[in-house]
């Protein structure tokens, strides 16, 4: 673990979860959720979680985003916040 | 003096962005007016409790500590240990092979995390079925518009 | 409604963020959640107890076996329950009555713009699910095991779907099959531990079935008893991630998908 590069990633993963949740645009939402998705990979990874790390960068970026964006399909693609 | 000062910096502002993280997911759930935007915020949340407790166990920098699979340095003290394999043998025998466990990093909170990332993921699946649902009934994902929805109907007990 | 909220979570961070002062330390050895003995020994003793250096994996499948055997049957049972919901007919809910909007949907041209990503995804696939099998199978040795594999195998799945149609995915995949293949993950798991209760032992106790298995002592039993649960683990993960993409994307029907 690495002091630096921690401080770094928890700044940049609050900033996506904040986006992500302001923006309009649902299918812009999904993709910003898989940037943080993939950030807190990067964390795990760093802290020596590797197992922790491959788990979720195979779920949360890969099959969870996909579901978000299936169900958007099927649904609307605007929100009104 | 420098490193001790990053360390107490560090280890506090870990904590605090932890809370944070949680609390954008909290208000997320609550005030959201869409569906969607709720479930994000759900996972938000879910994530910062995981990466709490997978914090919980570092032990070091990773000059020091490495991740939990065990390697072996000393090769040939490993063969002519497992040539003759006794369970419960002298402690000298043992000595070559000793594992120190500072010197990796605290396997089971990982193992309790890795459970909770698929059952949330789960739970994901789920709750975007039923939000599917709803479109189909009622036309809207804003919870506003919903409600309304609902309270026009004519009273039914299904 | 929205200044309540927030003043809620204001409330609740300020909280937090007063009982955050009295946490352990960051990263030092002793803590009490490091120090433990559970900790110690699971490090200590795994490599003796059952020759598998990564400790995840030997405590997931073997000391935490009955929790890993629960949650797949977690995952199972949410892929039932999506099938469950999407299916239900609209006379029985308590629809507002009119037809909701139908959601346009761009006509598909098949005009060969789409032969870069198909023909791409072709070549990928066979490799994503070559890697998929070899995660699976060096759970032991490196990070991976049966979640991690049976994912990347559900996701290779996906892909094809995307990349071509659901058609083409559901005639490699079709629903029986994939049911089929989610229960026999379960079972897999399952019927592991019952053989160790017929041999004699407690249930998910893999040390008694070196028994039945040829040539091994306690230590290799358990060891390939780990990789047989996490094939059926893997199994079980990889249908129902399929099924719980082809039925969100069609809303149960599983025709004209994404």
């Amino acid at each position: 673990m690495i002091p630096s590069f921690d401080i770094i990633l928890l700044i940049l993963l609050v900033v996506t979860a904040i986006v992500s949740l302001r923006v309009r645009d649902l299918l812009s939402a999904t993709m910003i959720f898989g940037v943080y998705s993939f950030l807190i990979c990067l964390l795990w990874a760093e802290m020596g979680a590797v197992d922790v790390a491959f788990t979720e960068a195979s779920v949360g970026a890969g099959v969870s985003a996909v579901f978000l964006i299936a169900t958007v399909f099927n649904t609307s693609r605007n929100s009104s916040d | 003096m420098q490193e001790f000062l990053q360390q107490t910096i560090v280890a506090n502002f870990n904590y605090w962005i932890y809370v944070t993280l949680m609390m954008i997911g909290l208000y997320a759930m609550i005030s959201k007016n869409n569906l969607i935007k709720k479930l994000i915020g759900m996972s938000i949340f879910q994530t910062a409790i995981i990466l709490f407790y997978v914090s919980l166990s570092v032990k070091g920098t990773t000059d020091e500590v490495s991740i939990p699979i065990i390697h072996h340095h000393q090769e040939e003290a490993e063969h002519a240990d497992h040539g003759g394999e006794k369970k419960g043998a002298a402690a000298a025998h043992h000595e070559p092979h000793a594992i120190d466990p500072t010197k990796y990093a605290n396997p089971l909170p990982h193992v309790l995390m890795l459970t909770a990332i698929v059952v949330g993921v789960a739970i994901l699946g789920v709750a975007l079925a039923v939000s599917q649902l709803l479109y189909k009934d009622y036309g809207t994902l804003e919870e506003s518009e919903i409600l309304a929805a609902i309270k026009e109907l004519p009273s039914d007990h299904g | 409604m929205k200044f309540f909220a927030l003043l809620a979570v204001s409330v609740t961070w300020c909280l937090l963020i007063y009982a955050a002062r009295d946490f352990p330390d960051f990263a030092v050895p002793d803590s009490p959640a490091n120090g433990g003995k559970v900790s110690n020994y699971f490090l200590e003793k795994t490599e003796e107890n059952s020759h598998v250096p990564n400790v995840v994996t030997a405590v997931l499948a073997d000391y935490r076996g009955y929790d890993t055997m629960f949650e797949t049957v977690v995952i199972f049972t949410a892929g039932i329950a999506i099938m469950a919901i999407l299916r239900m007919t609209p006379g029985g809910s308590t629809g507002s009555g009119a037809l909701p909007p139908a959601v346009p949907r761009r006509k598909r041209t098949f005009d060969g713009s789409e032969l870069i990503v198909s023909g791409t995804c072709k070549l990928l696939i066979p490799i994503i699910q070559l890697f998929a099998l070899y995660v699976i199978a060096h759970g032991h040795h490196s990070p991976g095991g049966g979640f991690q594999g049976g994912v990347i195998l559900g996701a290779s799945f996906i892909l094809l779907a995307i990349s071509r149609n659901l058609d083409a995915a559901l005639q490699r995949l079709s629903e029986k099959r994939y049911l089929m293949l989610a229960s026999v993950g379960v079972l897999i798991y399952a019927g592991i531990g019952v053989m160790s209760l017929l041999l004699g032992a407690n249930f998910l106790d893999y040390g008694i079935l070196s028994q039945i298995l040829p040539a091994t002592d306690a230590a290799m039993a358990r060891s390939h008893s780990m990789l047989g649960v996490e094939v059926g683990v893997a199994f079980t993960v990889s249908a129902i991630m399929f099924a719980i993409y082809a039925n969100l994307s069609t809303a149960g029907e599983l025709k004209n998908g994404l």
